[in-house]
């Protein structure tokens, strides 16, 4: 057991594990948030996606102790009904999930492409989100609020 | 009003608490949660806004919002002022839960009557007051000597009204009232767009998933599996997992479970673990042989729906042209998003379980059977799960949860891990089609057949109502009771001679076993249709037609007629290039043509799916907004089950694990471009919109891809590996 101090949506926190717990199960039981999600533990589909230093990572599969001293942004933490996320505004405007246990992959993959490449073709938009999943079958709708969110960024 | 404040109102009028005591002046005392009391269905709130208590459920396609729009219109409201309430057994009545795509045909329609009878009632109540006529604008009421309001007149209080209900419990429960709902021609909220409720929650990540309840002292559990079907426990070895803080088994005849307060731990003492089980040696047939397998296999029940004329005799007569194929479709699983997951809790003799499944009311009646408790004593509460789509792992999570609850004295979590969800959930029918016609020296089809053999859809029950159905249910020894059936293609080709029929064969283990069956999405109608829709190409072929002018040749139906004519309108079907397919299927009322444009690559097997074109008829659409949503989620997914999706088994168990060797469609391989036309027919109630369009998905890809290549792929999935071993030996 160790104590690992970092940073969630702006906050400090500490937790105390043993160095190999994926990241997920001490933003989910230890620090008691709601997203993200349990969907595989094998770095798979997504569901568990935060971001770390701003770059998209699987909480099922980092250790805690990877995070240690860095920033980790959640879904909540990346835009809120006040102050929300371009792609945030976009997914309430298209009625994109559907289960919408998977929203967190999606989301924050595709914030981090947006803040490198605003203007991502839509090929290049589906090469960066390969290997997430989505069960509902809302990738179109997925797609088409990616677009709309680049509109209104420009 | 967001989530969580509704949810605390929610429970107020019908559970128990704190309504004001001034507020219950009038008639107090709590009516009962019968079908037969309208508040049972309807509340109005002391603000005037009404709740309405639905007994189905939403699955995130909008469901609840095609409800409070019927609600507010027969109430004349406005939709926003309806909060529909689901999914709780202590607030609403077992309409069935999400079952059949039945949310607005059966759901609705008992609502739609409730909400006339409130209205009716709200009309006498409010004449008795400002005279008549009355009339009501947003719930505000006037008549010739003044003003009066819902909030006024009940705003708070119950209505203490009887309703006749046709004492049925689940999808056909109804009931009778003397109003009158609207006519088509009056709605003013019906048919318009409104915007789901549980989008904003999700998407800001403000509210929780049932994976997100947590209760004070919950011990986290993980369910131990066995390695293969029907196992039984040699021994457990608990010193296996004495290091880890706080995790203990919890073991019961075959079913064993870790728990520990911390939910690592709970996962760690699971892979730690050490069980020696009895094994059943090579329960499967090589899976390469699964297909053959059913071929030859018993056949357990046969029915024959549609018989008309003589089949036999049209397809033996000389000189006429014989055209037969078969089509094969694999297991497939639910491999919902996330692993199911619940949490129970007893308290005082009482068990609550919070619950993803989509029949929560079937989970209060599984739980207190399981736990022989009156079912008074279970309440079951739906929260927002991982995915629902039939029969999944989620009945089992909940099962599996109330025993932990019930062994350990303590609230429990149970959520599984990934190969829970797609080894172990309950699978979707692998079936092998036979299909026959002969047709004559004019070109017309004289003969017709088409039967269906493979694993029953209802080896296990579409709910968790009963221990039997249940994984630990079976591992302590209940046998299983499955059910016979299966079922033919919906349509209304009107050949002369012509017979429908299907047959069931024996589980290869009726006992804890992987490979049971039970219902995913649109239950064997992907699977018939992939057959039955090719087979119809392979006649238009064979007869010299176009897919097209072959099939309104035939369909009988005007509405099945419509539909087709519409998708091939749209698509500009008479010119598009090469690669295009068509598929058509009815289902309970609702028609559904789709076309659809491939891409296949001969060097990688890759078919891309690129443009699709649906109509689509469900009676009288409610939300055209999210109907449309809806649609596109059936396309995406039936596309996923069509390109890729077949559970994989040794001798001995699944070897789907993940969704590595469980792929599904991936967003490279999403369409370009879904359209969809929309046909409204408002004098037609409304049928169900959140299955019918998946089954014409495989047969319309399986069609183009025909199209495209000259080959036939009549096997199931068309994954890169089978297509191009299909196109190398073509």
């Amino acid at each position: 057991m160790a104590t690992y101090r970092f940073t969630v949506d702006g906050k400090s926190v500490s937790v105390d594990a043993q160095p190999d717990m994926p990241l997920l199960y001490a933003l989910r039981d230890d620090l008691a948030l709601k997203n993200p999600h349990f969907g595989c533990g094998l770095a798979q589909c997504g569901a568990c996606t935060v971001q770390l230093n701003g770059e998209p990572v699987r909480s099922c599969v980092m250790p805690v102790s990877a995070a240690a001293g860095k920033k980790v942004t959640t879904l909540a933490g990346l835009g809120t009904p006040e102050k929300p996320h371009p792609l945030q505004v976009a997914y309430v405007a298209e009625g994109v999930p559907q289960c919408g246990y998977c929203i967190n992959g999606w989301i924050m993959t595709a914030a981090a492409v947006l803040e490198k490449n605003p203007k991502a073709t839509d090929a290049q938009m589906r090469d960066a989100l390969a290997g997430l999943k989505c069960r509902c079958g809302t990738h179109t709708a997925i797609l088409r609020a990616i677009k709309r969110a680049q509109s209104s960024m420009v | 009003m967001d989530r969580r404040e509704f949810l605390k109102t929610s429970g107020g009028l019908v559970v128990s608490f704190a309504v004001p005591t001034e507020m219950l002046a009038q008639g107090a005392g709590k009516p009962s949660l019968v079908p037969n009391e309208l508040d049972s269905w309807i509340a109005v709130l002391p603000n005037g806004t009404v709740q309405a208590f639905f007994g189905k459920m939403d699955m995130g396609q909008g469901l609840d919002v095609a409800v409070a729009q019927i609600v507010a219109e027969e109430m004349d409201l406005g939709a926003d002022k309806v909060q529909v309430v689901m999914g709780d057994t202590a607030t609403s009545c077992n309409q069935g839960g999400a079952s059949g795509s039945t949310g607005v045909s059966n759901g609705a329609r008992l609502l739609r009557r409730a909400a006339a009878e409130a209205r009716r009632v709200l009309g006498e109540r409010a004449a008795e007051k400002v005279g008549t006529p009355v009339s009501v604008d947003d719930g505000m009421v006037t008549g010739p000597n003044g003003k009066t309001s819902y909030a006024e007149l009940v705003g708070g209080r119950y209505f203490h009204h009887q309703v006749e209900w046709n004492k049925q419990v689940g999808n056909p429960m109804d009931i009778k009232v003397p109003a009158k709902p609207k006519a088509p021609a009056e709605y003013k909220v019906v048919g318009k767009p409104a915007p789901r409720r549980d989008v904003a929650w999700k998407v800001y990540g403000t509210d929780g998933f049932v994976t997100d309840v947590r209760r004070k002292g919950m011990l986290h559990a993980r369910v131990i599996r066995p390695p293969r079907a029907a196992c039984k426990v040699k021994s457990v070895d608990a010193g296996s997992i004495k290091g880890i803080r706080g995790a203990r088994v919890i073991r019961e005849k075959d079913f064993v479970a870790v728990v520990a307060p911390k939910e690592w731990d709970a996962v760690r003492a699971a892979r730690a673990l050490r069980v020696e089980w009895d094994f059943l040696e090579a329960p499967f047939p090589p899976m390469a042989e699964l297909h053959q397998y059913i071929r030859g296999a018993q056949v357990v029940k046969r029915e024959e729906p549609v018989k008309k004329g003589d089949v036999a005799a049209a397809l033996a007569a000389p000189g006429n042209k014989l055209v037969q194929a078969e089509y094969e479709w694999p297991f497939q699983s639910h491999a919902s998003m996330g692993p199911a997951c619940a949490v129970a809790e007893i308290d005082k003799g009482s068990c609550t379980v919070w619950t993803g499944s989509q029949k929560p009311h079937f989970v209060r009646d599984g739980v207190a059977r399981l736990l022989d408790l009156p079912m008074d004593k279970v309440r079951a509460i739906w929260v927002a799960g991982p995915g629902s789509y039939g029969r999944n792992d989620a009945g089992d999570a909940a099962m599996d949860a109330a025993f932990l609850a019930k062994a350990t004295g303590k609230p429990v979590r149970v959520q599984g891990m990934r190969a829970d969800g797609t080894a172990w959930d309950p699978k979707g029918p692998a079936c092998v089609h036979r299909a026959r016609a002969a047709i004559d020296g004019s070109g017309k089809v004289v003969a017709y057949e088409f039967i269906s053999k493979g694993f029953s859809r209802q080896h296990i029950a579409t709910n968790e109502s009963q221990p039997a159905d249940s994984l630990i249910g079976q591992a302590m020894g209940v046998p299983p009771k499955p059910n016979q059936i299966f079922g033919t293609p919906e349509e209304s080709y009107g050949f002369d001679n012509k017979l429908l029929g299907w047959e069931t064969i024996p589980q290869f283990v009726e006992h804890c076993s992987p490979l049971r069956t039970s219902h995913l999405r649109d239950p064997v109608g992907p699977e018939i249709h992939f057959g039955s829709e090719q087979f119809i190409d392979e006649l238009a072929h064979a007869a010299g037609e176009d897919p097209v002018a072959f099939r309104l040749k035939y369909l009988t139906n005007p509405r099945h007629q419509a539909v087709i004519k519409a998708v091939a309108e749209k698509s500009g079907w008479a010119n598009l290039g090469r690669g295009k397919g068509i598929a058509f299927a009815d289902r309970n009322h609702t028609a559904v043509a789709v076309v659809v444009q491939v891409e296949v690559d001969r060097t990688s097997g890759r078919v891309w799916a690129r443009r699709f074109w649906v109509a689509h008829d469900c009676g009288l659409i409610i939300n055209p907004e999210i109907l449309r949503t809806t649609i596109e989620g059936n396309v995406v997914q039936g596309l996923s089950r069509t390109l890729f999706e077949e559970v994989k088994f040794d001798r001995d168990s699944v070897t789907s694990v993940d969704w590595a060797s469980y792929p599904i469609l991936d967003v490279a391989d999403a369409p370009e471009s879904i359209d969809v036309t929309l046909i409204d027919r408002p004098e037609i109630a409304p049928s169900g919109a959140g299955e019918p369009t998946i089954r014409c998905i495989p047969a319309a890809v399986a069609n183009a891809f025909f199209d495209a290549t000259g080959v036939r792929m009549r096997r199931a999935p068309l994954s890169p590996e089978y297509v191009k071993a299909a196109l190398s030996r073509a």
